[in-house]
């Protein structure tokens, strides 16, 4: 059960540890700076940051004993002579990384490899412990690669990064927007997944295609790798295949929309989502922040509110700020207007940690 | 040879006195400058080696044209700036 949390923000990077019960702030690091999403890797204790310091770039930092160090960031391979491509605003598309957007390591049976996914697209892996990154050229390369689009962001990127727990030569990604990518051989080659899923906002042709989909989150259960929750721009779908085939979530209350979704480490059929009222307006219904949980596989949810505001409360709940420990009991989630909360049961009740953070992107138990 | 200064807001992060570095073109002494200082290139220049799109670099007082290829001149008394764009926010 892990005691402590790490909070990427607009303005820093900030440690809440459990003590006597209590939950609070303990250290704060790059205090200022945009963090825009941590990795603990639990093979060896490190602790990762990725800083997007606007002017000066993408940047990445590796805990040390005594604090961090910055080690190399994901670097764009040169753009061919004469090669020019353009994004879904006809403009030239810089290879270059705009923004580090997921973290996680690699399989038990190979310390030292990190998985990094970037905006515009570009999906990274490290051997050496982020020393230095290796693009990976297969699916940069893939002609569909092209068809990729903005979602979350202007530039297509990749926010989620499944392992599998089995097999760690077999990855997961997935896209916003371009769906859910699969290789079984460590990226040496790629196929899309995904099939089943509904976009609502492209052209009816183009609906069920895979590549449609804008995936906001794509989480495995790490027990059952066969089961795996999407949170979808409309909707929440739910896999028993590996990702090949996917189910839709219907007549969830209040809202299918939102950015997160967790699965519990053990219980396949066991998931946490944050929603809001989709989509253009984007904030929890009626000003109240909950919480939503499905104990069957999505056929009911318990929509829980204990401790969390039930009036005029604006908070978003952005893919990566939602967070489960390894044991599955312990859940902690911040937002856009700066507040965390933390729950030791599973979500049925909550304690407000803060609510004067900056707007926060990430949370995650170290 | 060329006089360039850095915006102050590099410096903590990474320490980039003002420096007398050769070149005829941006480029060149850009490259000079990286050639003792390399962890600077990454925070001046970004994946293809262009300008980073919320720098700026003026030379003489005038601001570079060419943020791809940083071939504007350099004379051996030009005064060169590395700043931030205020678009950067």
């Amino acid at each position: 059960m892990s005691d402590t949390l790490l909070i990427s923000s607009r303005k820093g990077l900030f440690t809440v540890s459990r003590k006597a019960g209590q939950w609070e702030i303990t250290g704060t690091d790059f205090l200022g700076d945009n963090v825009s999403i941590t990795l603990t890797d639990r093979r060896d204790g490190r602790h990762y940051a990725a800083l997007d310091h606007g002017h000066f770039g993408v940047k990445l930092h590796r805990s040390t004993a005594t604090g961090w160090e910055e080690i190399a960031a994901p670097t764009y391979p040169p753009k061919p002579d004469g090669y020019e491509e353009y994004d879904m605003w006809s403009r030239p598309l810089n290879w270059s990384t705009a923004r580090i957007w997921a973290l996680e390591a690699g399989g038990s049976d190979e310390p030292g490899v990190i998985w990094c996914g970037t905006l515009p697209g570009g999906l990274f892996r490290s051997t050496d412990h982020g020393q230095s990154w290796e693009m990976i050229r297969a699916l940069w390369d893939h002609p569909k690669r092209k068809q990729w689009m903005g979602g979350g962001a202007d530039l297509p990127g990749i926010h989620s990064i499944c392992v599998d727990p089995r097999n760690s030569r077999r990855v997961w990604v997935a896209v916003s927007t371009g769906g859910i990518w699969f290789t079984e051989d460590a990226g040496a080659s790629w196929a899309q997944r995904g099939e089943g899923m509904r976009a609502e906002h492209v052209p009816p042709e183009l609906t069920r295609d895979p590549i449609a989909q804008d995936v906001h989150c794509l989480a495995q259960c790490p027990a059952a790798p066969y089961r795996m929750w999407v949170q979808h721009h409309n909707g929440i779908f739910v896999s028993s295949d590996e990702g090949k085939t996917f189910s839709e979530i219907n007549g969830v209350e209040p809202s299918t929309f939102g950015f997160p979704v967790v699965v519990h480490p053990r219980e396949p059929d066991t998931a946490w989502f944050v929603p809001e009222i989709k989509d253009e307006k984007r904030i929890p219904l009626d000003g109240k922040l909950i919480v939503t949980r499905t104990r069957d596989s999505g056929k009911s949810f318990d929509v829980l509110t204990k401790g969390l505001p039930q009036s005029h409360a604006y908070d978003v709940v952005y893919r990566h700020a939602l967070a489960l420990d390894e044991a599955g009991d312990r859940l902690a989630f911040g937002s856009t207007t700066g507040g965390l909360w933390v729950s030791e049961d599973q979500g049925d009740s909550w304690a407000c940690v803060t609510h004067t953070l900056p707007p926060i992107y990430s949370v995650r138990f170290a | 040879m060329a006089r360039i200064v850095f915006t102050a807001n590099i410096q903590r992060h990474v320490a980039c006195p003002e420096a007398e570095a050769a070149g005829r073109t941006v480029r060149e002494v850009l490259e000079n400058v990286f050639a003792e200082i390399p962890q600077a290139r990454g925070y001046v220049l970004d994946d293809q080696a262009a300008l980073r799109r919320h720098m700026a670099i003026f030379v003489d007082g005038q601001i570079i044209r060419d943020r791809a290829r940083l071939t504007d001149a350099v004379s051996e008394t030009s005064r060169i700036y590395v700043i931030q764009a205020l678009s950067g926010g």
